[in-house]
């Protein structure tokens, strides 16, 4: 198989939640996570789940990833019910998680070397075809301690593309980094969905961010976790995050936002 | 280089303040013999054999009771941290037996093994194994669960999670316990020589001890200093690598 050809294979998903509730219980009591979230995801789209932190948005991205397995409802991908974990879904967690005893590119080799069907020299290429997609060729040979922030967010970028999978869950990956190295992430990441063309689920907290990405920006509001609004983003690609026309529309779904927290709010 | 010279000058200085006591005559040099003749004792049992030979007696029984306690110990520290019946007993045992001072096994040795090799390397074995297992117990209880998460979304199950993501992630821990192991066999190791004459073999204790029957000054000091020698190496070699490795990757400060 040749490195276009592994490219190739695997298009992107379509993704459906239906009617999912999770319940945690713990020691002070119950906390509903998620009350019947229905969600549906087109093959390649980029939808920005949108929330302030407890309304279960990294729940509902670990459920789809089969880290956690829903109450009640189900999780499909093309119309297969979701078991566990599985390559065609990677995950980006909150906080980094690339393995210190390994250098770049082997974190990168890890889950391709799990991957059947390519040879050993056939993993290489792809393994430094995702590093140079993240512009990181460079560091193969570097200790995980030695990158900055956002560098290690790249190499956890392409350590979950590089088993090609056909959905990205994404958890607030950009959350601890500075403005500036955000921007520059904001444009790499625009640019290498438009060349790989995944299904992205991007959680965030932050509106004009979510308004940045996502084709599609979907409201949560907390206790319980459920979606309130959706709206969609048609501003041409690539965006920029300081552009007027993107805080329009960013300012437009903040007050959405605030409405919903003040209304849940009032019920409570 | 710098630092080389450091040590060279500062071993130096500790020879040449030994010599001036010798040359001051404050003691007699019966108990307190000159570096000279210590040296001229190692240089002649490294002549006739015997030193050679009880070392290579000595790091036999030592290096086989360091394994077996390693590869039992490990294993035996990860179903500890796995199985919260296990922590509960044998978790228990092990941190109660660590505590104890491994020369007391010495008596029991001999009690089940006589005065034999076996006597040895179960001395060896019990200073090696219990923390080995309370080390890797609490490296794999401490292995941040987002690896085996990440690990798991890449398609890595059970065994392959164990040995490519519990083992190096508790490997700072692992190394640690490892170094404790190996300097609670060591003192064990001696202390047995020291007490019990094996026939089958005379180790660095042994000589130590008839040293100290034939009031040969020279010879204890001199196998004491190729103990605490064999001490620095076994450091050095055993363990530096492992140590400098984890630095390197992890980025831990020297
Ligand atoms: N493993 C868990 N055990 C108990 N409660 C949990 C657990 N995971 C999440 N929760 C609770 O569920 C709610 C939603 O959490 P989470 O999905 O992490 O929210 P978000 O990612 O939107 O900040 C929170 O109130 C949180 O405390
Ligand atoms: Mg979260």
């Amino acid at each position: 198989m040749t490195l276009q050809q592994e490219l190739a294979t695997s298009p992107s998903a379509k993704l459906s939640v239906k009617d999912v509730s999770k319940t945690f219980h713990t020691r002070g009591g119950r906390v509903q996570a998620l009350d019947r979230i229905s969600l549906n995801v087109n093959e390649g789209e980029f939808v920005c789940l949108v929330g302030p932190s407890g309304c279960g948005k990294s729940t509902l991205l670990n459920i789809i990833a089969g880290l956690e397995t829903p109450d009640e409802g189900t999780v499909q991908t093309d119309g297969q019910p979701i078991l566990g974990p599985g390559r065609d879904r990677m995950v980006m967690f909150q906080e980094p998680a690339l393995f210190p005893w390994l250098d770049v590119f082997s974190n990168v080799m890890f889950g391709l070397k799990l991957k059947p069907g390519l040879s050993t020299a056939e993993r290489k290429e792809v393994a430094q075809y995702y590093l140079k997609l993240v512009g990181l060729e460079s560091f193969q040979h570097a200790n995980i301690h030695e990158l900055s922030g956002g560098m290690k967010q790249r190499v956890t970028l392409a350590r979950a593309m590089a088993p090609n999978p056909r959905v990205l869950l994404m958890d607030e990956p950009f959350a601890a980094l500075d403005a500036l190295t955000r921007e520059q992430l904001y444009g790499d990441l625009q640019r290498i969905w438009q060349e790989r063309r995944k299904t992205i689920i991007f959680v965030t907290h932050n509106v004009r961010e979510a308004a940045c990405l996502g084709d599609r920006v979907v409201l949560f509001s907390p206790h319980p976790g459920r979606i309130r609004e959706e709206f969609r983003v048609s501003l041409p690609r690539p965006r920029d995050i300081n552009s007027v026309d993107l805080a329009e529309h960013a300012t437009e779904i903040m007050r959405a936002l605030k409405g919903h927290l003040r209304n849940s709010e009032v019920q409570e | 280089m710098k630092r080389l010279l450091t040590a060279l000058f500062f071993f130096a200085a500790l020879l040449a303040a030994w010599q001036i006591v010798v040359l001051s005559k404050v003691w007699s040099p019966v108990l307190v013999p000159s570096p000279a003749s210590v040296g001229r004792y190692l240089w002649g049992a490294l002549r006739d054999g015997t030193l050679e030979g009880s070392v290579l007696v000595t790091m036999k029984r030592l290096g086989l009771g360091y394994l077996i306690g390693l590869a039992v110990g490990v294993p035996l520290g990860m179903i500890t941290a796995q199985f919260r019946p296990v922590r509960d007993t044998l978790g228990v045992l092990a941190l109660g037996l660590q505590g104890l001072p491994s020369v007391c096994w010495v008596p029991l040795a001999l009690l089940w093994f006589g005065q034999s090799e076996g006597a040895m390397l179960f001395v060896v074995v019990m200073g090696t194994l219990w923390s080995v297992i309370l080390a890797t117990e609490s490296g794999v209880r401490n292995v941040n669960p987002i690896y085996v998460r990440a690990a798991r979304t890449m398609g890595s199950r059970r065994l392959h999670t164990w040995v490519q993501v519990i083992m190096p992630a508790s490997l700072p821990f692992i190394v640690s316990g490892m170094k404790q192991g190996w300097a609670f066999a060591w003192r064990s190791l001696m202390a047995a020589e020291i007490f019990v004459t094996i026939l089958t073999g005379f180790g660095l204790g042994q000589l130590l001890h008839y040293g100290r029957e034939l009031n040969a000054m020279d010879q204890v000091i001199g196998i004491m200093v190729v103990i605490v020698f064999i001490g620095l190496l076994a450091d050095k070699v055993l363990f530096s690598p492992w140590e400098s490795f984890l630095h390197r990757r992890w980025g831990t400060a020297k």
